[in-house]
């Protein structure tokens, strides 16, 4: 039977005084049971992400429509998006506009509700709780928006506006393709207090409650000072957590421009890197193209994290 | 001055001005108006009669509550093509199976990686970690292929197997693992207990509120799931499939859409408020450290 000694390295007498003569293989194989348990999870992890990913950066180097072996083609994938795909560059513009929009945005969001309602009491605290998650919660619930935003008298919307005299006939807002982007940040805005939220209401209680009194004695006068000095830096690790879940989902945008919008939205209006990469990828079979696209949107999302991350360790400091 | 000392003191609060708290209140009741609107709408369209879902100009509350597109609704799905209670049964199934699966699959993987030390620990780890800032659209493509290679295109297991290693699940699991005291999992050692014993027995039960996060997230994932595109069949698809064809009817479905909306929005809503206490909980342990 494998012999685990301690959750620590090793702790031998005798000849094996020295932990580090242990090879890699050897400490393998005293720790087999690790890996017995890591390996159901690791083994589709490797198979439906890692594999993925390194698949997608080789096809993207190739033509490939599933049925012929995939063909080397260099860099013609990406030379055709940038230089050929007009649609491509809409969708890289919407997809940041969504991204720079949304992203700081919904954080922000994240951060000062979960604060404000931190200063509750328990009950309204989780009433408000599921108002704000609820949209997210249910990934569906986004249809609700169509009958707001329907394009005949019977839309929410237009019925308001033309009560108050704005508007004089009704608005067809998703087939209107100056109106298709803004309706679409709304209600991305709308469904984005997803994990992020709760991660910043469970990290708002883990802080210390004998911090903010002794920041009161030391001199800390009101709740703006409280916040950066003291309730900030307790809980970067929440925060660092919250920036990674709201820009992955930032960049992600898809779902809310396929069944609202219609696909293809009315002049690519609502097209984004996503809509793109699934109209080449289930659509036009060109897996090779289609995985450019994914390589790309990967860079970009690992890219921004990253940078985000560097940036957020600094906070208090 | 006593007096407000009592009060500090009773809500554990210093630093808080009234027109600070007025300003902070108006805030969140404007915004959280907005986010609760559509949710009124959800709730109030499902249970109005036809006639109030083509007034002009539309009503916002119910009038005459009925529970007619209910009524509808079951007809309407007992009349399909394939019966309703398959679609219940695919739903029912995959969010267990899945629920279950990703919970026992990824707490596994979390202890080792939680508490021992072993080569390749931080580096699988950092894989994880990884993960979770790209989304799953990016790796569509390739999975495809890789579903089809496995020939478990068309089946359940399309759906189940790539949600069982959800990398938020593993995430949250671990981060809540390392929580507990060493000093137990060192002494069931000392007992002779084996590792496999000592997540099952030891590790496991202390761990509750985050099974409950873990199954929250694949359920709310499950539950949302049409099918991805792997699921063909009609006999193999998910209630979320059969209740979006509904809603994608039109004006001819307003009323049966209006009850799908409620029961795609309520299902999960419940079930958070039941969990609620134990998600923060866990959450509260799942920050990153670097």
């Amino acid at each position: 039977m494998e012999k685990v000694i301690s959750s620590k390295p090793f702790s031998f007498g005798g000849k094996e005084r020295d932990k580090y003569k242990l090879t890699v293989w050897e400490q393998m194989k005293r720790n087999r049971s690790c890996y017995v348990l890591l390996a159901p999870y690791f083994i589709l992890f490797f198979l439906f992400t890692v594999l993925p990913v390194i698949s997608s950066i080789i096809l993207s180097f190739t033509s490939f429509n599933m049925l012929q072996m995939p063909k080397f083609v260099g860099l013609e994938n990406y030379a055709r998006l940038f230089l050929e795909d007009d649609i491509f560059i809409i969708a890289v513009k919407n997809t940041l506009i969504f991204a720079v929009i949304t992203g700081p945005v919904s954080y922000f969001a994240c951060f000062v509700f979960a604060w404000i309602i931190n200063d509750f009491g328990p009950k309204l605290r989780s009433f408000m709780t599921v108002i704000f998650y609820a949209p997210s919660l249910a990934g569906n619930a986004y249809f609700i928006w169509q009958l707001i935003f329907s394009g005949d008298r019977y839309g929410y919307a237009n019925a308001i506006l033309m009560n108050l005299g704005i508007i004089t006939s009704e608005i067809n807002w998703f087939k209107n393709a100056s109106y298709v982007l803004a309706l679409l940040i709304i209600i991305q805005l709308w469904l984005s207090l997803g994990t992020g939220f709760l991660v910043f209401i469970a990290g708002l209680q883990t802080v210390d409650q004998s911090l903010y009194e002794a920041g009161a004695v030391d001199g800390i006068r009101n709740r703006w000072q409280e916040l950066w000095h003291i309730t900030l830096p307790a809980m970067k690790p929440q925060l660092m957590l919250g920036a990674v879940l709201q820009i992955t989902q930032a960049f992600a945008v898809s779902d809310i421009s396929i069944n609202l919008a219609g696909f293809p939205s009315v002049n690519y209006s609502g097209t984004t890197m996503v809509t793109h990469l699934i109209d080449y990828g289930t659509i036009r079979f060109e897996m090779g193209y289609a995985s450019a696209i994914a390589t790309l949107l990967f860079v970009l999302m690992i890219g921004t994290n990253k940078l985000i991350q560097k940036l957020l360790r600094r906070v208090g400091d | 001055m006593d007096e407000r000392k009592i009060r500090a003191t009773k809500t554990r609060k210093v630093n808080r001005s009234l027109g600070g708290n007025i300003a902070m209140f108006t805030i969140l009741a404007l915004i959280g108006v907005f986010m609760a609107f559509p949710l009124v709408f959800i709730f109030n369209n499902a249970f109005k009669p036809l006639d109030e879902f083509f007034k002009i100009p539309p009503n916002v509350f119910v009038r005459n509550p009925t529970l007619e597109n209910f009524e509808t609704l079951s007809i309407l799905m007992s009349n399909s093509w394939v019966p309703f209670g398959r679609y219940l049964f695919n739903t029912l199934l995959i969010t267990s199976v899945g629920v279950v699966g990703h919970v026992v699959i990824a707490s596994a993987a979390a202890y080792p990686l939680a508490k021992r030390k072993f080569p390749g620990d931080k580096l699988l780890f950092s894989m994880v970690v990884l993960s979770l800032m790209f989304s799953y659209n990016v790796t569509a493509v390739p999975n495809y292929i890789i579903i089809s290679k496995l020939g478990i295109n068309n089946t359940y297991l399309a759906v189940l197997l790539p949600a069982f290693a959800f990398g938020m699940g593993l995430f949250v699991m671990k981060q809540f693992m390392e929580q507990i005291p060493d000093s137990i999992l060192e002494s069931a050692r000392l007992d002779g207990a084996s590792e496999y014993k000592i997540f099952w027995s030891i590790v496991m039960p202390n761990v509750k509120p985050a099974w409950l996060t873990l199954g929250l997230l694949q359920f709310q994932f499950l539950w949302n799931t049409n099918g991805s595109g792997f699921l063909r069949n009609e006999e193999l698809k998910p209630l979320n499939y059969a209740l979006n064809q509904i809603v994608q009817g039109g004006v001819a479905r307003a009323g049966a859409a209006g009850a799908v909306g409620l029961i795609t929005v309520g299902v999960p809503v419940i079930l958070f408020l039941l969990v609620q206490r134990n998600v923060i909980q866990t959450m509260a342990t799942s920050g990153m450290k670097d």
